[in-house]
């Protein structure tokens, strides 16, 4: 697939891959198979048909081909972009056990992108039910359960504490990889199947789960995802400078400060950025960075180059742009300058040793080694806990030591009656498309649960 | 979007919106806060609430105008519409009864705390009250204190009204005894009546407001120090004990921004700050 060039895209923040044109899509829709028994569709945690849908492609009847992906997926344009295809339906496909594999998630993104760009989606509406149910947070996991409880007839209010909808897909995931019209539009979408989303809801405080149950709803989906930033809890961390990448993707990708002051949300980028961390969210962090103007971006992290948690293809991406990975480096320190911005960081080297229970190599500081990198912005990407207001004001509501919500697997179901969840509030943090097959699932547990109370 | 009601000015640069929003009205509780953001391009700032009423529907805010923000807010009139307003927000105030209890405003907190002042009567206290300001100009609320609180003292910076600055507090605490205080603030004036009312052992609370994005936990760009340990002020707060706080960071990181805050507020006055709605 086409994508911008590193050294013409490292100063936008326009979409980096540029999709498939029709011929191109096609063409790679043609080297599928068609295999009797798809291995692909086991892979989806959705359940696309997916030999279906690339039938249709290469028949070129894309019109018919996004309605085949829709059955099934309300969100295709986003997952079509973040996916990890390679680890899930691409893993599967028998193409790949010789060569290169279908490209499923570029197809997926095709079609989407195809109907978004006509304007074509139709709309069927269901026999209502009577029935309605709150869906607590608008992210994946909120705006899947939503479009399916709809689809099935019932009535359905998503309360969301931000001003927009979407989750990470809005407020972290940077705009050169998931473009933010695609997320207004898919969330749009959802409200055309006949969902209301009320933004600025904070749930727990404007409302109580229980209050919900009692004055307004039949049951209660919760979606509210991992987003509490975790910090290293090292001396100077609160030194001025020293971002979480939540609060840094925040500010960058929903209040959009890389337009400031345009938009009044500031963002202050020095020259040398260093991300703490080798996920994800470090990598459209470091990216980030670079694009708002940052001279040297390093990613700094503990273990070695094998045990990276992000996405090889934005693990390449990063190196292709430039940002210097700087492994097997811990920082224990951080020195401010007089007024309270952080100016040097100390860190220690790292060794690999024995084999522990995450199956990675643990690291252990190397003694003696400690040293000073000169910086002037950090961002700690170092993982997400738990959104905890919900859990402290719902009365009953079991949780895990984590935070997490217990919620059974297969429905969804928590430990109060109507009170159903899904998502990285229950998993920890994960991807869109099992937050998708969460919310699913849970719906599908929530209309068996209306049905039975009648 | 939430329309206002009813607007006012209360002195120089110190302005009052009340605007429709029944669903936060009716679950707002004393020591809580909201985050607005005034128009589609706008960031998100927090204000506490000052007062709020069930019957109508509206909720009350009371800012000064020192950026960018809060003079677009001040610019709006009557009739306008702010778009986007979240809460209540953060934990409410702890209001019992405790006894005696000393409540301190300084500045536009003076109006969040009158409605502290209130509950805790409600709540069968004894309240003394010390409101301040800069200067005489700059003081509200001195009516509606006095009718809620029990006595009421005024300091000022200057000396134009009152006690001039915060002296005096230690021959009250001399003199009286209080088992609770409530400090509402400035940070300079939260960490002096912190370091008095220390040296005579009254549990003390203040209301930190850093600088905060989305209020729910989320970005962290809102940690205080308290006792050693990284609290985040909009889940864990606003409300923290008084002598745990570390104010000395505290004053550091609301100024993170110092530079950019000015040229946000300097570049919306080229575009005509607030004059160009009338054209
Ligand atoms: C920077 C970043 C990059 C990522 N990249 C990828 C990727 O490329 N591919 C991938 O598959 N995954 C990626 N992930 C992970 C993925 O985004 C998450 O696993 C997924 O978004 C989880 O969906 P969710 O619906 O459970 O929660 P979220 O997306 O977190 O949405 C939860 C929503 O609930 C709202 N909320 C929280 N509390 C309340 C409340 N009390 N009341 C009302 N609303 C509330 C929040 O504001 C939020 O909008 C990334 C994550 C991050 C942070
Ligand atoms: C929980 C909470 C409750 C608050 N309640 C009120 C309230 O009831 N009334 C009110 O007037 N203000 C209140 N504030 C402060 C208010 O949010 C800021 O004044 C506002 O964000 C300034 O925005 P601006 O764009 O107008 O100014 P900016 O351009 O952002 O700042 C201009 C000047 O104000 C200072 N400033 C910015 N943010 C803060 C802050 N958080 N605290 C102190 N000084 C700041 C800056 O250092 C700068 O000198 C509260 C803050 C918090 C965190
Ligand atoms: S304001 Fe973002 S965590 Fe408190």
């Amino acid at each position: 697939m086409p994508k911008q060039k590193p050294e013409i895209r490292k100063h936008n923040f326009n979409e980096v891959a540029l999709g498939y044109t029709a011929d191109q899509a096609v063409a790679e829709a043609e080297r599928c198979l068609q295999c009797p028994k798809p291995q692909c569709v086991s892979g989806c945690p959705v359940e696309i048909e997916i030999p279906d849908f690339i039938r249709l492609i290469k028949e070129r009847q894309f019109d018919e081909a996004v309605k085949e992906v829709k059955r099934r997926n309300s969100l295709p344009a986003i997952c079509g972009r973040v996916c990890p295809q390679e680890e899930q339906c691409q893993q599967q496909c028998v193409m790949g056990k010789a060569g290169e594999p279908i490209n499923i998630g570029r197809l997926e993104r095709f079609v989407a992108d195809y109907e978004m760009n006509r304007g074509t989606s139709t709309i069927s509406k269901q026999e209502p039910t009577g029935k309605k149910v709150a869906v607590v947070g608008a992210g994946p996991a909120g705006l899947t359960a939503a479009a399916e409880l709809v689809k099935l007839g019932h009535e359905v209010v998503i309360f969301e504490a931000l001003h927009k909808p979407g989750g990470v897909l809005i407020y972290g995931i940077p705009e050169f990889r998931l473009p933010k019209r695609i997320v207004a539009a898919e969330a749009d979408y959802v409200k055309r199947l006949g969902a209301s989303i009320e933004t600025n809801a904070l749930i727990g405080r404007l409302f109580t789960i229980p209050e919900l149950l009692v004055n307004r709803f039949d049951a209660v989906f919760v979606g509210t995802g991992a987003g509490l930033p975790q910090f290293l809890k090292l001396p100077g961390e609160n030194l001025g400078g020293i971002y979480s990448a939540n609060e840094f993707l925040i500010r960058v990708n929903l209040m959009k400060s890389y337009a400031f002051p345009e938009y009044d949300t500031p963002i202050r980028i020095g020259k040398k950025v260093a991300v703490i961390g080798a996920g994800n969210v470090a990598m459209d962090s470091a990216r980030s960075a670079l694009r708002l103007g940052a001279d040297t971006v390093y990613i700094v992290y503990r273990r070695s180059k094998a045990e990276m948690p992000a996405r090889a293809e934005e693990v390449e991406n990063a190196e292709e742009e430039g940002i210097i990975f700087k492994l097997l480096t811990n920082p224990t320190k951080f020195f401010g300058d007089e007024k309270g911005w952080v100016k040097h960081m100390e860190c220690i080297e790292m060794q690999l040793g024995e084999t522990d229970e995450s199956g990675r190599r643990r690291p252990s500081p190397v003694e003696g080694s400690e040293f000073l990198m000169d910086v002037d912005t950090v961002i700690i990407a170092v993982g997400r806990t738990p959104n905890p207001i919900i859990q402290r004001t719902t009365k009953g509501l079991e949780t895990t030591k984590w935070g997490t919500i217990k919620a059974e697997e297969e429905t969804g179901k928590t430990s109060l009656p109507g009170v159903y969840a899904g998502g990285d509030i229950v998993t920890g943090e994960a991807t869109v498309i099992k937050a998708m097959g969460a919310g699913k699932k849970a719906a599908r547990a929530i209309h068996q649960y209306l049905a039975s109370q009648k | 979007m939430y329309k206002i009601i009813t607007k006012q000015e209360l002195a120089a640069k110190i302005k009052l919106l009340e605007v429709n929003a029944p669903d936060i009205a009716a679950k707002a509780k004393p020591g809580q806060f909201i985050i607005l953001v005034v128009d589609e391009t706008g960031e998100r700032i927090p204000l506490t609430i000052a007062d709020y009423n069930i019957v109508k529907g509206t909720v009350t805010f009371i800012f000064n105008e020192v950026g960018k923000t809060t003079k677009q807010l001040g610019s709006l009139n009557e009739g306008d519409s702010i778009v986007n307003i979240a809460g209540p927000l953060g934990v409410p105030s702890e209001i019992k009864k405790f006894g005696r209890v000393l409540c301190v405003g300084g500045g536009v907190m003076i109006a969040p705390l009158h409605l502290q002042v209130k509950a805790l009567r409600e709540a069968g206290n004894d309240v003394t009250t010390v409101i301040g300001a800069r200067g005489e100009d700059l003081l509200i609320f001195e009516q509606k204190m006095k009718k809620v609180s029990n006595k009421v003292y005024i300091v000022t910076d200057d000396g134009s009204r009152g006690f001039k600055g915060f002296d005096f507090l230690k021959e009250l605490l001399k003199a009286e005894s209080f088992q609770r205080a409530i400090v509402m603030g400035p940070v300079i004036m939260m960490e002096t009546v912190s370091e008095i009312s220390k040296s005579f052992n009254i549990p003390t609370m203040v209301t930190v407001t850093p600088i905060m994005v989305d209020g729910m936990g989320m970005c962290g760009v809102c940690r205080v120090t308290v006792g050693g340990e990284t609290k985040f002020a909009c889940i864990d707060g606003p409300e923290f004990d008084g002598h745990q706080v570390d104010f000395e960071e505290l004053v550091k990181r609301q100024r993170l921004f110092l530079p950019e805050e000015r040229l946000s507020s300097m570049f919306w006055e080229k575009l005509g700050g607030g004059c160009h709605r009338e054209r």
